[in-house]
């Protein structure tokens, strides 16, 4: 029994020994990468602090062999005297499961709560709310099911555990409890398919209101960056043709179409309030996906094919600031399908405001069509009084823009870099 | 059974000398399944090391994204410039893990090692249908590795498009340097191994079907090779898919052909292709994609039902349930591909249907899962290795699983496509579940693999660490997915409401160094055992299965004499009345009357006859 008792002990100091070995591996992973930043010519350095790490390691291994002799000797002395085996592996193993059990539906609780806390903020729109109900019924019913089982698997797994006094108990099926598990979960599923279906309708097939018609705005993606175009007066985005694109057209906007000739670009998404609004989504090269999580918005831009997201936004930028507590906070529009290099980082800053701001925020914006671009489509270049002359050195540096407008972006992003 | 005669006088002929072994035809070009299981096995191990060291890279550039490390220039070079991983390689990084692990490692490492070693030996046949193409199996797969591997020794690097290569992205060479000769190998390779897999399954498939030896019929195969089975009806069913997918996809690439492409333009230079469609490379795709995680997952369950079975001590409950329920699953598995597409901008209509038969098959999965709990119920559990692993599937299962039905619900997705959600609900259910269905595979039948054992204490050691780090890896991405936090994101350092989540990454990278370290107690163990292992028994396990009553010296053919008799279910474990606590599929009824059911004779009357009068007559005795 004392033996036994050593074997603890000694069991104890292994995990004390290991405790010591990475937490001075981690102080020494830190002033490696210090050192690292500061000299990183010096790969002696950085040479001898690899080998230290693989001595680490090597370390740890012989120790752990010299754990697994010393069990060894022990149970052949164990055996050699004639008594029972050593250690009871199933004892242990039973025991460590039930341990795994307790700590890990504390872990869980913690996860629930701790992380739980940092997940996004309460749905920004009005779908969005229906997710969060739906959600929020499939986490309670999942949770309970996963503590559940989970209980029942170790708790089986300790009681169970081998003995030589017992027998296993021999029941190879029970139709009526199969018949049962077969039933119940099927109509939690079906509860769980009809809610989800319906909501599902709801987010994708919208009764049309002639009152509360959407504001339609369109979004193409192009690899790392997201083109808005905002409708004019006519509140109709014009339509684009891919064989039209040029250096000064790079979206290939179709100016042959009416609706085309008012269209304003944007440089971020504003939207007003409590208002429907409706994207139009489409993609020049790759597949991206535009995604604003905090409204619970996702569609994937296909190149070839264009889709349609319509949802309405319910709480104003600041108004979420003060709900979350963040002066900071901002709505993101972010890319959520891998589209190469810059992935990572394929942004658009997205706020929702009240109508009055929108409109004004809406009214600086400048159109699409310049006069270069009239040239191009053989539309008549204004010719306006003395001020639109003065004006046609800007309207040529907006020009720049336009097709600079992915220069800037790519600059800032390789800034940023 | 006139094939199994047939192929017994082969054999018999064998036997006397005629066959003369070499170490090629031993170990190299061996035509042998025993050896084949070891080629696909030790292929998937090491493949797996690799995909392993691929996701610490990555894990590291996570958790460090500001860091350099001057020693992976050392290694990378070019890749990781200045000490520190470059997007473009950090997303060939994920790209190769996903692939080397969903098809070399989890079908072909595991899928492959198993049907090879078990079919035969548990269905009582002396190889393989066709040996020959047995061996070609292995040898594509080698080959497919092979060029896999060789991505990353060219110039622009291997694939990058993430493991499901969507098309524009993949397609075009200016879209990423991924996609340029890497892509290329991957799709050689992944016709390659496609061939394998097909010429492996249709062999898996016949030898069931027309090799069993007597007295198996299909109610009395284990569920091992019930689910070998199914899984390889599956891979015949949906691998050709992603041929015709991926061929198409090459002629797209190399032959200026508009499959997938339309309407594309890069900055201002349009492409002349037109007509195509991306939707159609991901149907294409996930018709095979989604059987394909099934096609991971199933061995493994099949693998742990027998596991848990042996070492309860108990026959699994509700076997006709257990195997109706992988039918159910292989079924519905082929009509649920849309839900990896419900945000594709499909017709929201099909999204709706998708959600439906998607859901259903949590109904089959659930049943698996109430059974192996009621398998353990009042069960005399031996916790073997294998039993631990097969314990930690069951959770890793139901863990995985439940994130499933969020994923499923198309509503859901909605805002959970494409994130951290995902990720954490994949890798738990078709990969931590299947690596420890295949690590449990390893445990149990390397004493009939190799005739020795491996060091239990060390497998111990490396599944309460792999097990502990597999939940501190995967269950706080869960919370990453929900706040909004795409997948494949190089570095989160770009947007402000991601930097709460640096610290996450660092303790989760750090959990899976510490996991990966862990493997290192299963490589030693395996590759020390293979040589130096305790010599094994005949039965250690004391399991009821057929590949036990083969002697531990391998030999061509598998059993000596004749092929044995099966009499019985594979699950006489604890049978009241028996002598043992286990009764071997071969012992027949008339040696074991204090033990048989009226159950056991399935209405032959002849024989109820029979035990009646014995009961009778020993009614005394028992008194």
């Amino acid at each position: 029994m004392s033996l036994r008792k050593l074997i603890v002990n000694k069991t104890m100091a292994a995990l004390a020994v290991l405790f010591t070995v990475f937490s001075s591996a981690n102080a020494f992973a830190q002033e490696a990468a210090a050192a690292a930043t500061a000299k990183p010519v010096d790969m002696g350095q950085i040479h001898k602090s690899a080998a230290f790490y693989v001595l680490l390691f090597l370390l740890l291994c012989l120790f752990i062999a010299i754990i697994g002799k010393a069990l060894k000797v022990y149970e052949l002395t164990r055996e050699t005297q004639g008594k029972s085996e050593g250690i009871n592996w199933n004892t242990v193993n039973a025991v460590l499961f039930a341990l795994f059990l307790i700590v890990g539906l504390y872990g869980v609780y913690w996860e629930y709560t701790v992380h739980g806390e940092m997940i996004l903020p309460e749905a920004a729109s009005e779908h969005g709310k229906r997710i969060d109900e739906m959600f929020n019924l499939t986490l309670i019913i999942t949770t309970i099911v996963f503590i559940v089982t989970h209980i029942v698997l170790f708790v089986f797994a300790y009681i169970y555990r081998s003995s030589d006094k017992r027998k296993a108990y021999y029941y190879p099926h029970n139709n009526t409890i199969e018949k049962i598990w077969t039933i119940v979960p099927a109509l939690v599923l079906t509860l769980l398919v009809l809610k989800g279906f319906l909501t599902w309708r709801s987010i994708f097939y919208k009764a049309e209101d002639a009152n509360n018609r959407p504001i339609n705005i369109e979004v193409v993606s192009s690899q790392f960056l997201w083109d808005i175009r905002y409708p004019g007066p006519d509140a109709i985005v014009g339509k684009r043709n891919y064989k039209l694109t040029t250096a000064i057209n790079g979206l290939g906007i179709d100016f042959n179409d009416k609706n085309s000739l008012d269209d304003l670009i944007a440089d971020e998404i504003v939207l007003p309030v409590n208002k429907p609004v409706r994207f139009t989504l489409a993609s020049k090269d790759v597949i991206h996906s535009f995604y604003m999580p905090h409204f619970r918005v996702q569609l994937n831009t296909v190149p070839g094919m264009v889709s349609y997201f319509e949802f309405t936004p319910t709480i104003t930028t600041e108004e979420m600031r003060t709900k979350t507590n963040d002066p900071k906070f901002n709505y993101i529009l972010l890319c959520a399908k891998i589209c190469g290099t810059n992935h990572f980082n394929m942004q658009k800053n997205v706020r929702v405001v009240s109508e009055a701001e929108y409109k004004e925020w809406l009214a600086a914006q400048t159109p699409y069509l310049t006069n270069d671009l009239r040239k191009a489509f053989n539309l008549p270049v204004p010719v306006e009084a003395a001020p639109a002359a003065t004006e046609t050195a800007p309207a040529a540096d907006t020009t720049a823009t336009v097709a600079g407008v992915k220069l800037d972006v790519k600059n800032q992003i390789a800034l940023k870099k | 059974m006139s094939t199994i005669s047939l192929h017994d006088t082969h054999h018999d002929d064998h036997g006397h000398g005629h066959h003369h072994e070499t170490f090629l035809t031993k170990y190299v070009f061996s035509q042998d399944h025993k050896m084949i299981a070891k080629q696909f096995l030790i292929t998937g191990i090491i493949m797996a090391v690799i995909a392993m060291l691929l996701s610490i890279l990555f894990r590291i550039q996570l958790a460090w994204p500001d860091k350099t490390f001057p020693l992976l220039e050392t290694f990378l070079g070019k890749w990781a410039e200045g000490g520190r991983i470059k997007p473009d390689f950090f997303l060939a990084l994920v790209t190769i893990h996903g692939t080397i692990m969903v098809f070399f490692v989890l079908t072909a490492g595991l899928s492959g090692t198993f049907s090879n070693l078990l079919i035969p030996l548990q269905i009582g046949a002396r190889d393989m249908a066709s040996p020959f193409m047995n061996m070609l199996s292995y040898w594509f797969f080698l080959v497919a590795c092979i060029i896999m591997m060789s991505s990353f020794f060219v110039q622009t690097g291997p694939a990058s498009g993430g493991w499901t290569i969507y098309p524009p992205l993949s397609a075009v060479p200016k879209a990423m340097p991924g996609s340029g000769l890497g892509m290329t190998l991957w799709l050689v390779s992944m016709v390659i191994f496609v061939a394998s897999s097909l010429i492996g399954s249709l062999n898996y498939v016949s030898t069931i079907l027309n090799m069993r030896t007597k007295g198996m019929d299909l109610w009395k195969m284990p569920l091992t090779i019930w689910a070998l089975f199914l899984t390889a009806i599956l891979g015949i069913l949906s691998f050709p898919v992603l041929v015709s997918g991926v061929v198409l996809l090459i002629f797209d690439r190399s032959f200026g052909t508009s499959f997938y492409l339309s309407d594309i333009v890069f900055g201002t230079e349009i492409l002349p292709n037109e007509g195509g469609s991306p939707i159609l490379w991901q149907h294409l795709f996930w018709f095979l994609g989604h059987p394909e995680v099934y096609i991971v997952i199933m061995p493994a369950l099949g693998i742990s039902s027998e596991i848990i079975s042996v070492n309860s001590r108990k026959p699994i409950f509700g076997y006709h349930a257990m195997v109706y329920s992988l039918i159910g699953i292989t079924v519905l598995s082929f009509i649920v591909w849309g839900h990896h597409m419900f945000v594709t901008g499909m017709n929201p209509l099909l999204g709706g249907v998708f959600m439906i038969t998607t859901l259903i098959i949590a109904v089959p999965s659930a049943v698996k899962t109430f059974n192996y709990l009621a398998t353990l119920w009042r069960g005399n559990i031996r916790f073997t290795p294998a039993m631990l692993f097969a314990i930690g599937l069951v959770s890793f299962f139901i863990s995985g699983g439940l994130t499933g039905i969020f994923l499923g619900n198309a509503s859901l997705d909605i805002n959970l496509h494409d994130t951290y959600f995902v990720v954490a609900h994949f890798h738990l259910v078709m990969g931590s579940a299947a690596i420890f269905g295949m690590l449990a595979g390893v445990y149990h039948w390397f004493p009939k693999m190799f005739g020795r054992m491996m060091n239990p204490k060390l497998a111990y050691l490396h599944f309460w660490l792999t097990f502990i780090c597999a939940y501190l890896v995967f269950f706080p991405l869960h919370f990453l997915g929900l706040d909004g936090v795409p997948r494949r994101y190089y570095a989160f350092t770009e947007f402000e409401f991601m930097n709460k989540w640096l610290t996450v990454n660092v303790f989760v990278t750090w959990s899976a160094i510490i996991a990966a370290l862990a493997q290192v107690a299963f490589l030693f163990n395996f590759f020390y055992s293979i040589f130096r292992g305790k010599k094994a028994t005949q039965n250690p396990w004391e399991a009821n299965t057929l590949e036990w009553t083969t002697p531990v010296e391998h030999l061509h053919g598998n059993w000596p004499g004749e092929i044995p008799a099966v009499y019985r279910w594979p699950y006489d474990y604890s049978k009241p009345g028996a002598d043992q606590d286990f009764i071997l599929q071969t012992t027949p009824f008339s040696e074991t009357m204090s033990s048989n059911l009226p159950h056991d004779f399935e209405g032959n009357e002849e024989a109820e006859r029979i035990q009646k009068e014995w009961e009778a007559a020993n009614k005394p005795v028992q008194e």
